[in-house]
């Protein structure tokens, strides 16, 4: 009998091409996504180089990040140009690089266009023991499915591109229990949340992690995207779920997945995956999922995270010096006071979207709140951005669109929206955003914004209220 | 890509602990086609503070930069690597930094040392004089001119790839019938991993 081995170890070992004396390992690579922010300095140097795209056939584009959300065809069928040009630049090499290297392209007004995240699942581009990789960190999602998928820089985009393959070492494993039942109101982001206000910012890093546990089980393919998605968060640049019978109903007739015998095979191997019986990890963590409430955060790390009903930390109360220098920037920077109730935090903007939150059972939490109420006053701006065209295709069937709208939210196209400065949707200088996010730093929803990461549900709930709410209270 | 062999300049001592890829190079300024010019937006939160190291007359020209630990977190953007280089630095020494990070600094022939913090604390005393730090890759060791000597350690292949400024690719395809045995095994296990379009 051979050792027995962990889900990560067996994608790993079933992906060497070349392994060198130092341990490097040439890692073949079954899927690559592409998107206009990180490829065109890489299309640029396999020009310079005379290379070629070694398997398109591997690879998908599709545009997100600088996309605007507001239409992007007139009535007449024409593309509305976008203001900002160097964005539109971006745009536009993507658009010429995908076809000048025979890629799959899934262009800015096709309905399924979306978010990478969100498109390579949600095609069946995505696949349990493949390894994925996009020039975007937030791959970790595709971990969800059993992938396993993380980000890379733009050279290494290149070196896929050229190659197909990508050097790197193996890395440690850690295991991240988390069992038990959810209480009412907590949601998969809360328990990433949880996770990452528990081992810290930096508490995955030079690791892979696999959530396992009862609560991971538990939790349908989307929860797990959300969990998976901010793996890296704390800082392991792959998160893992084993696939099980979710995993293969979630993928069974989507576009790209395999059919007939094909599928019958895939099947096969994707069941000898998981974990074996005593396979070690090098580290593990345990949560009890009756301990996660839903949950907030209150300065500019993903790891600064307390429960609804807790309040601003004293930056005195941390141990070490860097730390506590770290959180009263924070605070400088955040507008908030050391002591100051969570519960009492005004907001101005409200943001339901991005690659974390932003799959149709997200927008169902959020409009289940948002349904029959109204948005603050003081609200200022409210956006909910499906994930994608088809996910914004089904909400609009469902009729959530209209509860939405009802409510005071705009309604947009789908794309990264607020999540990142990049495109028109940003929080003003100063201001206060409750976001479905992933990511709290200084200045990441536009210059001077001030975030505050949590779930759809809890920014429906804020979206009404004005200030950070409690979902416990308002739907209990 | 330049080899690096052994680089002698002053630092910045900034020294600040989980600093972000956003910090290094803010969103805003990643909406170019080009490697080249995103040094004018590097640091750009950091600068617009008073007496900042970066806009500091006694570390013009730096070419070492020393930060806390967890340096480099956060998104993967590889421009968070140009705008260092266009900058002019070649070195970034810190207690940790994000897997990403040092793999995308190395792939553009910068050196990511890692030494503990008693040393960067060290480091950043002499730094902050405006002296000048040595950082000699061949004997992996960063040396002050006050006799310090702080070893670090790097991975073999990344070492030989920086002394002989080699580019990976290339590398890489030099296994190029191992990539295509490998391609065929897969097409013959499991063919189906190929997505046909439908
Ligand atoms: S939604 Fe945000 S985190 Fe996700 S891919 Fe877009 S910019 Fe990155």
């Amino acid at each position: 009998m051979s050792e027995p081995r962990t889900l990560y170890e067996k994608i790993w070992d079933a992906h060497i091409v070349e392994r060198r004396d130092d341990g490097t390992c040439i890692v073949f690579i079954d899927r690559h996504l592409v998107h206009e922010v990180t490829s065109p300095q890489a299309f640029e140097g396999l020009r310079v180089a005379g290379r070629t795209v070694r398997r398109p056939d591997l690879t998908l584009a599709v545009p997100d990040h600088n996309l605007p959300t507001t239409a992007r065809r007139d009535a007449a069928g024409k593309r509305v140009p976008i203001a900002d040009p160097m964005s539109a630049k971006q745009l536009e090499a993507l658009e010429a690089n995908a076809p000048a290297f025979g890629i799959r392209y899934i262009d800015d007004a096709a309905p399924e266009q979306g978010i990478v995240h969100v498109v390579g699942p949600e095609q069946g581009f995505t696949l349990p023991g493949c390894t994925l990789v996009c020039g975007d960190s937030h791959t970790a999602a595709h971990g969800a499915l059993g992938a396993l998928a993380f980000g890379i820089g733009t050279s290494e985009v290149e070196h896929v591109l050229a190659t197909q393959t990508l050097l790197l070492k193996q890395s440690k494993t850690m295991e991240i229990r988390v069992d038990g039942t959810l209480g009412f109101g907590v949601s998969p982001k809360d328990v990433v949340l949880a996770i990452i206000g528990k081992i810290g910012a930096a508490g995955g890093t030079g690791h892979v992690i696999e959530y396992t546990g009862s609560t991971i089980a538990e939790m349908s393919i989307e929860g797990r995207l959300t969990v998976s998605n901010m793996s890296i968060e704390a800082g392991a640049r792959a998160g893992l779920i084993a696939p099980d019978q979710k995993t293969f109903e979630y993928l069974k007739g989507r576009p790209l997945a395999p059919e007939g015998s094909d599928w019958s095979a895939a099947l096969a191997w994707w069941k000898s995956l998981p974990s074996d019986e005593g396979a070690a990890y090098d580290t593990c963590v345990a949560l009890d999922a009756a301990d996660i409430a839903p949950n907030v955060t209150w300065g500019t790390s993903p790891e600064d995270v307390v429960p609804i009903t807790g309040s601003v930390p004293d930056p005195e109360s941390f141990d070490d010096q860097s730390k506590r220098a770290a959180a009263a920037k924070s605070l400088d920077y955040m507008g908030l006071a050391p002591g100051q109730r969570m519960e009492d935090v005004t907001v101005d903007n409200i943001f339901i979207g991005s690659c974390t939150n932003s799959r149709i059972e997200d927008l169902r939490a959020a409009a289940e709140v948002a349904k029959g109420r109204k948005i603050a006053e003081g609200i200022k701006q409210a956006l909910v951005v499906p994930g994608s065209g088809l996910v914004k295709r089904q909400a609009e069937e469902e009729g959530l669109d209209r509860i939405f709208i009802e409510a005071g939210f705009e309604w947009r196209e789908p794309g990264c929206s607020m999540c990142l400065g990049m495109n028109p949707d940003k929080v003003p200088p100063g201001q206060r955003c409750a976001s479905t996010s992933n990511r709290n730093f200084v200045g990441r929803q536009g210059p001077g914004a001030r975030t505050h990461l949590l779930s759809p549900a809890m920014a429906a709930a804020a979206a009404v209220t004005g200030k950070l709410t409690d979902i416990r209270e308002m739907m209990g | 890509m330049k080899p690096f062999t052994q680089v002698e300049g002053r630092a910045y001592p900034f020294g600040r602990t989980n600093i972000d890829t956003d910090v290094i190079i803010p969103a805003e300024f990643l909406k170019t086609i080009s490697r080249e010019g995103l040094g004018e937006g590097a640091f750009k939160t950091v600068r617009e503070e008073a007496g900042n190291v970066f806009d500091d007359p006694a570390y013009a020209g730096a070419t070492v930069l020393i930060a806390g630990d967890n340096f480099g977190c956060g998104s993967s953007r590889e421009h968070a690597a140009w705008a260092l280089e266009d900058m002019g630095v070649r070195v970034v020494i810190a207690p940790s930094f994000s897997d990403i990070f040092s793999g995308n600094v190395f792939k553009n022939g910068i050196l990511a040392a890692e030494l503990p913090q008693e040393a960067i604390d060290r480091l950043i005393e002499v730094a902050a004089d405006g002296l000048e730090i040595t950082v000699d890759l061949e004997n992996q060791v960063v040396t002050t001119p006050f006799q310090d000597r702080f070893e670090f350690p790097i991975d073999t292949f990344r070492k030989e790839c920086l002394l002989a400024g080699r580019d990976e690719i290339g590398l890489t395809l030099e296994s190029d019938a191992a990539i295509a045995a490998f391609e065929q095994k897969m097409t013959a296990q499991r063919g189906w991993m190929a997505p046909q379009a439908k």
